[in-house]
C-alpha cells in the first residue's frame, strides 16, 4: 500500500542511511540513520512521489535494555497520495539529541516539546524547546522506564508549619 | 479647584496646549503592553488551559497557550495495567466522546493481535452505534458550551437537553453516562439493550427539533455572526502543515475524514457526507459541527436499519472472558478467566499505528507491545493537540474578546490535549 514510499527511500539514499524498512500489520516503517533524520524528512515531504505533507504525530519510545536506546518515532501522511510511513531514528542515552523537522511542518513544535519533556530527546534547531506537559521545576523525565514512579517530586506538597 | 494646579497638570497627561471637552476623551493616552493571565481555571476556558497573552489596549500582540493542566499520566498508568485494563483509562481522554476512544483503542489491539478481521458483524455495527452518538454528544456540548459563552444561555440549554437524552440511552446501554467502558479487545462487553432502536429513532427526532430551533436562534443573529464571522481564519495549506484534522482541518477546507478516506468498521456501507468549509472561520466551523450532527445522524440511521443479529465478541479463549454460567460450573473456565484477569491478553511483539475518527479529528493510538499482557507504550496522538498549537499564531492581532468564540470552536478538550 505505502510501499512506494520504502522504495522511494531505498532508491535516493544510497549511503546508509536508510538502515531498515519493512511493513508490519499494514504499517510501511523505515529506520533512519540519526545523523541523516532531517534530510529523510525534507526528501519525503518534498519528493512528489511520496508528497508526505502532513505530519501525524512525533513521540519516543525507551527500548529499555536495547542499544540504542530511545527510538524517535515520526508518522508522516500524505494527503494527496493517502499513504502513511513510520520513521523510526535510534537515539543513544549519553547523547539524546536530533535534528528539529519544525522548519518543515509547524505542527511538530509541541509533539517534541512533548518529546523532551517525557523523555528527554532533546532536538537540535527547535525554537522554544521547554517542558509542555509537566510544571518547569519538575525533576527528571517520566516516561523513561526507570524513572521512579513512587518518589516524590518536590514542590508538590505544601511546607508544613509555615504560614500562607 | 485650585486654578494654578489643574491646567498645567492636565496639560502635561493629555498632551494638548489647552484643556477642552474634547481633551475629556483622552486621545493620545499612552497605552503600554501589559502581560494578561488566562487561567488555568477560567469561566470561558473549555478545560484547564492557561494563556498568558501580552496585550496593547484590547489587542493582542503575542499569545503563550500553555497546556499540562490535566496530564493524569495516562501512559505512564497504561504501561502498568492489562491490555483491558486500559479500557477505563481511555474513556477519560476525551471524557464527551468515550465511546470513540474505546473503539479507537479497541481497534488499535485488535490489529496488533490480527483478529481485526474476525470481529462480529453485530459488534461491529454496535461500535458504529455508539461511536456516532459519542460524536453527537461531543459536537452538541461544543457548541453549546460555545453559544453560552457568547451569550446565547437558551442554546446552551435546549443542546444539553438534547445531549441528556443521549446521555441516557448510553447510561442504560454501558452502565454510565460518561465513562463508559463499553469496548473490549474483540467486541463489546455487552449487548444493546431491548428498546435500543425504537428509543434512539425517538431521540434523533427530537433531538433535528432542537437543532431546527438552535438553527433559528444563531444562524441569522447579528451578534452571533459579527462575532464568529472572519475570525481566526485557517487556510487549507496552515491545515495541512499544522496537523490539522476533523471539524476544525475540515472548515479550513480540508477534504480529509477518516471514515471515508480509510473506512473502518462497516462505514463503507453506509451513505453520509463530510461537510467541508470554505472560509475556515469561527463560523465555518460552527457550521460544520452542526452540518456533522446532521449527517452523524443519518449514520445512526442507516446503522440502525441494517443491525444484523449474532454474537457481540469474537469467541477466542485466549482474548474473550469465558461467560459466567462456565465460570461459576467449570474449572476450565476459571482457570482461564483467571489467567485473562491477571496476566491480561498476550498480544504478540510488535508496533501499530492505528487511528480513527474521533470527535476531533483523527484520533491515533501507536501501541508497542512486548509480548507480555501488559503494553510497552501506549501512545494517543491527540486531535485537538494541534488545534491549541496553532492558537498561539492565530491569537495575535485578534481582540481580547475574540479569544472566547475562537477557543470555544477549537473545542479542546482537556482530557485529550493533556492526557
Amino acid at each position: 500500500m505505502a510501499q512506494i514510499i520504502l522504495d522511494t527511500l531505498i532508491g535516493h539514499f544510497k549511503s546508509g542511511e536508510i538502515i531498515d524498512t519493512g511493513s508490519q500489520h499494514g504499517n510501511e516503517w523505515a529506520r533512519v540513520r540519526r545523523d541523516a533524520w532531517l534530510a529523510v524528512a525534507t526528501f519525503l515531504r518534498d519528493d512528489p512521489a511520496t508528497a508526505m505533507n502532513m505530519m501525524s504525530d512525533l513521540t519516543a519510545v525507551d527500548r529499555f535494555g536495547h542499544e540504542p536506546r530511545f527510538d524517535v518515532v515520526m508518522h508522516l501522511y500524505s494527503i494527496d497520495k493517502k499513504h502513511r510511513v513510520r520513521l523510526y531514528g535510534g537515539v543513544p542515552e549519553e547523547d539524546p539529541t536530533i535534528e528539529s523537522v519544525v522548519s518543515l511542518w509547524p505542527a511538530v513544535n509541541w509533539f517534541e516539546r512533548e518529546a523532551f519533556d517525557l523523555y528527554g530527546v532533546r532536538f537540535k534547531g527547535h525554537p522554544d524547546l521547554r517542558r509542555i506537559l509537566m510544571y518547569p521545576e519538575f525533576v527528571g523525565h517520566p516516561l523513561r522506564k526507570d524513572y521512579p514512579k513512587e518518589k516524590r517530586q518536590p514542590l508538590i506538597r505544601r511546607q508544613m508549619g509555615k504560614a500562607d | 479647584m485650585d486654578q494654578s494646579i489643574a491646567p498645567t497638570s492636565r496639560r502635561v497627561v493629555l498632551g494638548v496646549s489647552e484643556p477642552t471637552d474634547d481633551a475629556l476623551d483622552a486621545p493620545d493616552l499612552p497605552t503600554e503592553p501589559m502581560p494578561l493571565n488566562m487561567g488555568p481555571s477560567h469561566p470561558a476556558m473549555h478545560g484547564t488551559v492557561r494563556m498568558v497573552l501580552d496585550v496593547e489596549g484590547e489587542k493582542i500582540t503575542s499569545a503563550d497557550v500553555q497546556i499540562g493542566y490535566l496530564h493524569r499520566c495516562f501512559e505512564k498508568e497504561s504501561e502498568s495495567a492489562t491490555w483491558t485494563q486500559v479500557f477505563p483509562y481511555t474513556d477519560r481522554l476525551n471524557y464527551v466522546s468515550p465511546m470513540l476512544n474505546n473503539v479507537g483503542y479497541a481497534i488499535a489491539v485488535e490489529k496488533l493481535l490480527g483478529i481485526d478481521k474476525q470481529i462480529p458483524e453485530r459488534a461491529q455495527f454496535i461500535r458504529v452505534l455508539v461511536g456516532e452518538m459519542s460524536r453527537v454528544t461531543d459536537h452538541l456540548t461544543c457548541l453549546g458550551a460555545g453559544a453560552m459563552e457568547l451569550g446565547a444561555f437558551t442554546v446552551f440549554l435546549y443542546m444539553l437537553k438534547a445531549r441528556e437524552w443521549f446521555y441516557e440511552l448510553l447510561e442504560e446501554v454501558s452502565g454510565a453516562r460518561l465513562t463508559h467502558s463499553y469496548m473490549r479487545i474483540g467486541g463489546v462487553c455487552d449487548d444493546l439493550t431491548e428498546d435500543f432502536v425504537p428509543r434512539l429513532t425517538d431521540i434523533l427526532k427530537r433531538t433535528r427539533v432542537v437543532l431546527e430551533d438552535v438553527s433559528k436562534l444563531l444562524d441569522r443573529n447579528r451578534i452571533f455572526r459579527d462575532r464568529m464571522d472572519g475570525i481566526a481564519i485557517i487556510t487549507r495549506e496552515d491545515a495541512i502543515a499544522w496537523g490539522l484534522t476533523g471539524p476544525v482541518g475540515r472548515s479550513a477546507g480540508l477534504a480529509y475524514d477518516v471514515r471515508k478516506d480509510h473506512p473502518y468498521l462497516v462505514y463503507d456501507r453506509f451513505d453520509f457526507d463530510v461537510p467541508i468549509g470554505s472560509v475556515g472561520d469561527n463560523f465555518d466551523r460552527y457550521a460544520c459541527r452542526v452540518e456533522e450532527i446532521k449527517q452523524s445522524m443519518r449514520i445512526l440511521e442507516q446503522a440502525m436499519e441494517q443491525l444484523p443479529g449474532g454474537p457481540v465478541v469474537v469467541k477466542d479463549p485466549r482474548i474473550t472472558l469465558p461467560p459466567k454460567s462456565e465460570t461459576y460450573n467449570s474449572i476450565e473456565a476459571m482457570i482461564a478467566h483467571f489467567k485473562i484477569i491477571m496476566d491480561g491478553i498476550h498480544v504478540p511483539p510488535g508496533e501499530i499505528y492505528s487511528f480513527t475518527e474521533g470527535g476531533n479529528g483523527e484520533l491515533g493510538f501507536y501501541l508497542v507491545s512486548d509480548g507480555t499482557g501488559r503494553p510497552w507504550k501506549c501512545r494517543v496522538r491527540p486531535p485537538c493537540l494541534p488545534a491549541v498549537q496553532i492558537m498561539m499564531k492565530l491569537l495575535p492581532g485578534l481582540f481580547l474578546a475574540d479569544v472566547v468564540p475562537t477557543f470555544g470552536m477549537m473545542n479542546m478538550i482537556g482530557g485529550e490535549c493533556d492526557r
